[in-house]
């Protein structure tokens, strides 16, 4: 109790020095997102992986601005260059402000045959802003051949994270499979969305045999091990669908799955709010269920479905991440970070080619910091705790 | 207690139905049915399809019949004659082709959720008991990136660390002169130490979840009255700890195999395939891969049959333990 009371005087405290004096005899009420956020800012973590998801997205939607090549773009000589240092000092220039990678020569080892890349220190290429290189159709609208950076000879190599065996560059492909990657986590859940909110709320709302009936087709679904579900609903797809299809069809499989953990989110919450006080004044006022349920129960309930939302996006990337990567979920030429991570399956190439798992670094930095802001959301769900 | 398991036991009855109907509809999604892609593959292997062959076959699936009339056929086939279908890919039964791998599967799930606990168990005591020490952040930090990080990433990473620091690849789990040999205490000794490595990158992400539970349950307990009490009146701390609030933290543990048992067995199939261990995984993604639907659905069926008995058993297991829920389960 005494917490209560301290955090509301520091609330009380902040919002009158945030305040001109002459507004003081105003009634001072802080409406509930407002204490949420002040709740939420006080969580560091969650402040700090909010920032790098929002630079995440948007590195997604520039990702044509972003990447120095493009992503089907090949170059033969260039086969599984490993990535190219930068470098600001050179012995013969010395030092200079403008940095420049080294050209890679490729030498073949006589007994294995195992191609090797050199740095060729007497080939600089040096790096600049806005450069025209390959072109680009921005979002499907309009063409463009500006790259954020790169070198002044567009077909120069610089591959500052590698390239696979096609010779295509990989931070390219890394920057635009986290635009396929990034909206599968935000389209997918929109289905999801949609079917929990409903199906708990009927749940929850109606009760009865409605009730009983969800309740035990979550239970089924719960039941059976997730990966294999998704994987032989993946398979199941006709083979003949276009990427557009099966990526759809994905967000499908994953909506009729993953529904459940939100509609018991939200059949919990409508089963303890029914019985408060304020709803039952509504009723008694005459309000119909509609309006209970879109006035007075939904905006109470609305901070915990967007912590459960944030939790299962990072669950919905990484099932897209493992079905590609198995070669069952979305296929090349589509470009994702699980597509991406396909060509690490096999320890030989892993072996020789590390730099190939530098998808998988993305991947987790997305999923951690979206469990990280969850966390965060989640403390500040409940303002008044 | 009986009553209660009786009651249970009926309650699975129309689950099990259930998940029948679903892994069926899967079984049947792929358009066309498994004989027209098992005469194709005669076909392009050059075989003559014998019209004798594929009647039989057709009746014994009731592959000309409706939809229901072939799931009742294909229920009827596997629970009176244990016939799960054939997979075309193996030219086998289905149960041929599953039998030794299924087991792996069930060993390396149950000691990987032994290992769940073994782990999660002690260091969520320690880090509720120690609450905001630098153990504590540590574990809470590892619970993070475990929970974040899926098992089949962290296989590939151990693989490529150990492959290039000692340059063997421990795909697998017998050694090549015991891959083919029938069981035996040589061909388990063999084994045990390549268990290691699965059992812990499938336990991963539970522990990580567990560990969190049990914090937070310890924490919850820790902060209620009688612990205030029992400390006033000087119980001796350890024996505090050990005789009541670990007890009750523990029980969610248990209630939670439900989901942790098949959250293990999801991990497996992908982890296995990337480990490349002789367990379903591998099997069921080449199945998929060949649209070979009875055998995937076999596989679907059957992992899903015992992650239902699993939860039974947490269940009976939970009221052996708790008796509010031996007597309430039954009037609830």
């Amino acid at each position: 109790m005494n917490t209560v009371v301290e955090k509301w005087k520091s609330y009380r405290i902040r919002s009158k020095t945030t305040k001109k004096p002459e507004k003081t005899e105003a009634f001072e009420v802080a409406s509930q997102w407002q204490l949420m956020w002040w709740k939420f800012k006080k969580h560091k973590m969650a402040m700090f992986s909010a920032i790098v998801l929002i630079l995440l997205y948007l590195s997604a939607i520039f990702c044509e601005f972003l990447s120095p090549k493009v992503p089907l773009e090949r170059f033969s000589e260039y086969k599984n260059t490993p990535p190219q240092g930068i470098h600001f000092y050179s012995k013969e220039t010395g030092f200079s402000l403008r940095p420049f990678v080294y050209d890679m020569k490729m030498t073949v080892d006589q007994k294995t045959f195992r191609r090797t890349f050199q740095e060729d220190k007497s080939k600089p290429y040096y790096i600049y802003f806005f450069v025209k290189g390959s072109e680009y159709k921005m979002w499907g609208l309009f063409n463009s051949d500006i790259h954020l950076f790169g070198t002044k000879d567009p077909n120069a190599p610089m591959f500052l994270a590698g390239t696979d065996d096609l010779g295509r560059d990989l931070l390219s492909r890394m920057l635009y499979g986290g635009r396929i990657s990034l909206a599968f986590g935000i389209l997918g859940i929109v289905l999801t969305l949609v079917l929990g909110l409903l199906l708990g709320g009927l749940s929850g709302y109606l009760g009865g045999f409605t009730d009983t009936v969800i309740q035990r087709t979550i239970d089924l679904l719960i039941c059976i091990p997730t990966i294999p579900l998704w994987m032989a609903l993946a398979a199941a797809m006709p083979r003949n669908w276009s990427a557009l299809e099966i990526y759809f069809g994905m967000i499908i499989i994953f909506s009729i799955i993953g529904w459940t953990g939100l509609a018991r989110v939200v059949r919990g919450k409508i089963l303890s709010l029914r019985e408060e006080d304020f709803t039952m004044a509504a009723r008694l006022a005459g309000a119909s269920d509609m309006r209970i349920v879109t006035k007075h129960l939904l905006p109470s309930f609305a901070s915990y479905i967007i912590v459960s939302i944030t939790l299962s996006i990072p669950a919905t990337i990484l099932g897209e991440t493992a079905l590609s990567f198995l070669g069952i979920g979305l296929m090349p030429p589509v470009v994702s970070w699980g597509v991406l991570l396909q060509d690490a399956q096999n320890l030989e190439t892993l072996a020789y080619h590390p730099w190939l798992l530098w998808p998988a670094s993305l991947i987790i930095l997305t999923v951690l910091m979206f469990n990280f802001l969850g966390d965060g959301l989640r403390d500040a769900a409940d303002p008044y705790k | 207690m009986l009553n209660y398991i009786g009651y249970r036991v009926l309650q699975l009855i129309p689950l099990l139905i259930a998940i029948s109907i679903i892994v069926f509809f899967i079984i049947q999604l792929p358009p066309g049915d498994f004989l027209d892609t098992y005469i194709q593959q005669l076909e392009m292997s050059g075989t003559d399809v014998d019209e004798g062959t594929i009647l039989n076959l057709q009746k014994q699936y009731g592959l000309d019949q409706p939809f229901i009339m072939q799931y009742l056929i294909w229920m009827k086939n596997m629970l009176l004659e244990g016939d799960l279908g054939r997979s075309f890919q193996w030219n086998q039964p289905v149960s041929e082709v599953i039998g030794d791998r299924l087991m792996l599967t069930m060993v390396i799930s149950v000691i990987s959720l032994i290992f769940v606990w073994i782990v999660a168990i002690p260091i969520g005591i320690y880090s509720a008991t120690h609450q905001y020490s630098i153990l504590d952040y540590v574990f809470t930090f590892i619970g993070f990136i475990g929970l974040a990080v899926p098992g089949f990433l962290i296989a590939l990473v151990v693989l490529y660390v150990v492959f290039v620091n000692t340059g063997v690849s421990i795909t697998g789990l017998f050694s090549p002169e015991y891959v083919d040999a029938p069981w035996s205490m040589a061909k388990v000794l063999d084994m045990l130490p390549r268990l290691v490595l699965p059992v812990v990158v499938i336990g991963m992400s539970g522990t990580a979840g567990l560990i969190r539970v049990m914090r937070g349950m310890l924490l919850d307990e820790l902060s209620k009255q009688y612990v205030i009490t029992a400390r006033a009146k000087g119980v001796e701390e350890g024996r505090l700890l050990y005789k009541y609030p670990v007890r009750m933290a523990i029980n969610p543990l248990i209630s939670t195999i439900g989901w942790t048992l098949p959250a293990l067995i999801s991990g497996e199939a992908i982890v296995s395939i990337v480990l490349n261990t002789p367990t379903t995984g591998p099997i069921l993604l080449r199945a998929l891969m060949f649209q070979d639907m009875y055998l995937a659905g076999s596989f679907l069926l059957i992992v899903s049959v015992l992650t239902v008995l699993g939860t039974l058993l947490s269940d009976i297991l939970l009221a052996w333990l708790d008796p509010r829920i031996r007597f309430g389960g039954v009037a609830d």
